[in-house]
């Protein structure tokens, strides 16, 4: 088995599809461990691992954490603002530190884009993006990759529209060029108020109404609307933006019927998401989260040399 | 002492001079210009063959960072720049630390200059007090104190009634506005140009738009009020083309580049190098091709560094929240020479025109000329030097550097100040 070809989950740009493919199959056998009563595997005792999350997050964190102990490696979490100014420390003595006390691998959660890069240059460490800014969000593309391939049995082919507020997101950012590396079809939805300049940059197709483009979806991805800064200004009111970009009973008739509904949470229920599309059967949005486990086992068994150990174990 | 700079390539337009000739420097001023001069006793002959002679440089544009940041540039320092650079005089923004914005403070950076300076320096005036964008400045006061222009810089005044009474009131002094053209409403945050580059890197995006809409406001109000105005650092080729159309309707417009702009795009970007962040943003290929063009048929008048420098700690932190701006006076030559000159796009009738007399011209400064009774502030070219841009090559405190790294070809070996040589054999000698 031959192992991954970058360093670092940086951005889905630096992986080739096969890393991504290695990725998502070493994640089906970790995903079987997942089910099991003691779901606990030896493979990276001894390693440490560092959360360095510096933007506030739960979610994301706890599946790290969680993949990270289920390895056996020691998983620490650190927590912080991201701002030096406020922190008092830079992020580059933040990397130096953390790489004096001799880590293996840092997940680091920041709120601007590039932070990873910069922290990966500035210490010897493998470096797992957990999401930075606006910029990009690599594992949550791949256990989107991986829910959409157990349900869909491909990915090859399929019209994936990722619907909302695509400029401010990390999880589009990465899901598009994962999409189009594994050859689906994705389609940005939204007003133009919530695209970014050049959406084709990313390999993206581009739809300003969720009503054009339903009947084509084999996926539809929903993004997390962020209410508190939303109306006005990028949108007139989430009562419009529900109307024409909610994922709801109406839409999800004229959608094919097998088509899935994603969501990388958490949910704004009547914003995005209706709550009866988000409890019916075809949201696949708990599938999502048993496979960020998974995924992220099997990111950092590969990024620590997990495959050589286990073949000599 | 007297000076002779003797056998170098001699040019300067403006006297339709162009040939290898000596040239005689006495009492600060140029004595005679041509072959087999008279020599005064103890004259100290600087041999200039292979090199080209010219009126001395001016960056329209510098950050001196004195008073209030002289951890990061000095008026000592940053005019030791100026000559390692080939500039004979710059002028100071005023966005220091208080601002320039009163008759006192524009006479400390006068009086600072002449303890210190290794060159001239001009200082620029606030448009309105602290740079708010809301009140007049004292003007008047500043321009007594020898402030040779206005500017917000760093910023546009957003207002548009606001500029149009600060245009008005300029021009009771006749002084020109210098315009950073920027909407702030439209660049909202952004920190690398709005397109590809955002989109791929994640960064707010600070489009064109933002700045070819201040560009026509600007140019608007410049005819509206018959102020005379600068528009600085201009890095669209949209703001170009208003530029080229504003000069063939007569209003009285002048524009800088600066040399970031003219020789890298967006593309350098993203690595999310942080000195290669820079306000107004690098923009993309074709911009910069059209800002070259614009440069060459004399659409824009001048390049201008805009020498901005910075602490380290502070350009180490995440792109978004880095200060804006690269270190330029000692690059700027070496750039366009290797760039420009070498490449045959310009000549060096062409330097003269856009880094020692259409700097000049912009601001209405006193002309250099080289001819016999004019100030001795010259400028020496050695096409052939070889430059490689390293921490330890700087004069500047500050090494934020866009062009770190570069290996270039040319670099002023003397610069001459009222007749007093400040750089010798490419030193610093002051």
């Amino acid at each position: 088995m031959s192992g991954l070809s970058c360093e670092h989950i940086m951005t889905v740009e630096d992986m080739t599809a096969e890393d991504i493919e290695l990725i998502l199959d070493t994640a089906e056998s970790f995903k079987e461990v997942n089910e099991r009563r003691i779901k606990k595997l030896p493979t990276l005792r001894g390693r440490t691992i560092v959360n360095l999350f510096l933007e506030p997050s739960t979610r994301t964190r706890t599946s790290f954490e969680i993949a990270a102990k289920r390895l056996s490696a020691d998983a620490v979490n650190m927590t912080g603002s991201a701002s030096a100014t406020v922190k008092g420390e830079s992020l580059r003595d933040t990397a130096k530190t953390l790489s004096a006390m001799a880590c293996d691998l840092i997940v680091v959660r920041h709120r601007y884009a590039g932070a990873p890069q910069y922290l990966a240059e500035c210490m010897d460490a493998h470096v797992i993006n957990g999401g930075d800014g606006m910029h990009q969000h690599p594992t949550q593309a791949l256990l989107d990759l991986f829910t959409i391939r157990r349900e869909m049995g491909r990915i090859e082919g399929l019209t994936v529209g990722i619907v909302g507020d695509i400029c401010h997101s990390r999880v589009a950012g990465s899901l598009v060029p994962a999409l189009r590396k594994l050859g689906a079809r994705p389609i940005v939805v939204g007003p133009p108020t919530l695209m970014p300049a050049r959406p084709d940059i990313l390999g993206a197709e581009v739809a300003n109404t969720l009503d054009d483009v339903i009947g084509e979806l084999d996926v539809a991805y929903m993004l997390r609307i962020q209410m508190e800064r939303a109306e006005g200004m990028p949108l007139p009111s989430l009562r419009e933006y529900a109307r024409f970009y909610g994922m709801n009973s109406a839409r999800l008739e004229a959608a094919k019927p097998e088509m899935i509904v994603m969501h990388p949470g958490p949910m704004n229920r009547g914003v995005e998401i209706s709550s009866a599309v988000a409890d019916s059967d075809r949201a696949v949005v708990l599938d999502q989260v048993n496979a960020g486990v998974a995924v992220r086992m099997a990111a950092m068994y590969l990024l620590l040399g997990g495959a050589e150990s286990a073949a000599a174990a | 002492m007297p000076l002779l700079l003797r056998g170098g390539r001699v040019v300067d337009p403006q006297v339709g001079l162009d040939e290898v000739a000596d040239v005689l420097v006495v009492d600060g001023r140029i004595d005679s210009v041509g072959s087999d001069l008279e020599l005064p006793s103890g004259t100290e002959v600087i041999e200039c063959a292979e090199k080209v002679v010219m009126p001395g440089f001016v960056d329209v544009h510098t950050h001196m960072r004195e008073p209030g940041r002289e951890d990061e540039e000095t008026i000592a320092s940053g005019t030791r720049a100026a000559a390692h650079g080939g500039f004979t005089a710059v002028c100071a923004m005023p966005n220091t630390s208080p601002v320039c914005d009163t008759g006192s403070a524009v006479r400390f950076v006068v009086e600072r200059a002449e303890e210190v300076g290794a060159v001239r320096v001009y200082p620029v005036g606030a448009l309105t007090q602290g740079q708010r964008g809301e009140a007049l400045s004292e003007m008047g006061d500043m321009v007594a104190e020898g402030a040779v222009a206005f500017s917000d810089d760093g910023r546009d005044v957003q207002d548009a009634g606001m500029m149009r009474r600060v245009m008005e009131y300029a021009k009771a002094f006749g002084a020109t506005v210098i315009a950073h053209c920027e909407d702030e409403s439209l660049a909202a945050g952004g920190v690398v140009n709005e397109g590809a580059i955002s989109t791929r890197l994640g960064l707010p995006g600070w489009p064109s738009a933002a700045e070819e809409t201040m560009v026509a406001r600007n140019i608007r109000l410049a005819e509206l009020t018959g102020c005379r105005l600068h528009l600085a650092h201009l890095s669209t080729a949209g703001s170009v083309e208003q530029v080229r159309i504003a000069k063939e309707r007569g209003i009285p417009i002048t524009a800088e580049v600066a040399p970031h702009h003219l020789f890298l795009d967006e593309q350098a970007v993203i690595s999310y190098d942080t000195n290669l962040k820079m306000n107004p943003p690098l923009r993309t290929a074709e911009d910069r091709k059209a800002l070259v063009a614009g440069l060459l048929d004399g659409t824009v008048d001048c390049v201008a560094t805009d020498h901005a420098p910075h602490a380290a700690h502070e350009k180490e932190l995440e792109f978004e929240v880095a200060p804006f701006g690269t270190t330029g006076l000692e690059t700027a030559v070496p750039l366009v020479v290797t760039n420009l000159v070498s490449e045959g796009q310009m000549d060096w009738p062409d330097v003269v025109r856009t880094m020692a007399v259409g700097p000049r011209a912009c601001l209405g400064l006193p002309e250099v000329r080289l001819e016999a009774g004019q100030t001795a502030d010259i400028t020496v070219v050695d096409p052939e030097a070889r430059v490689e841009v390293t921490a330890d090559w700087f004069a500047s405190k500050s090494l934020n550097s866009a062009f770190a790294g570069a290996k270039l070809l040319g670099k002023a070996s003397e610069v001459l100040v009222a007749g007093q040589c400040v750089l010798r054999n490419g030193k610093v000698i002051v």
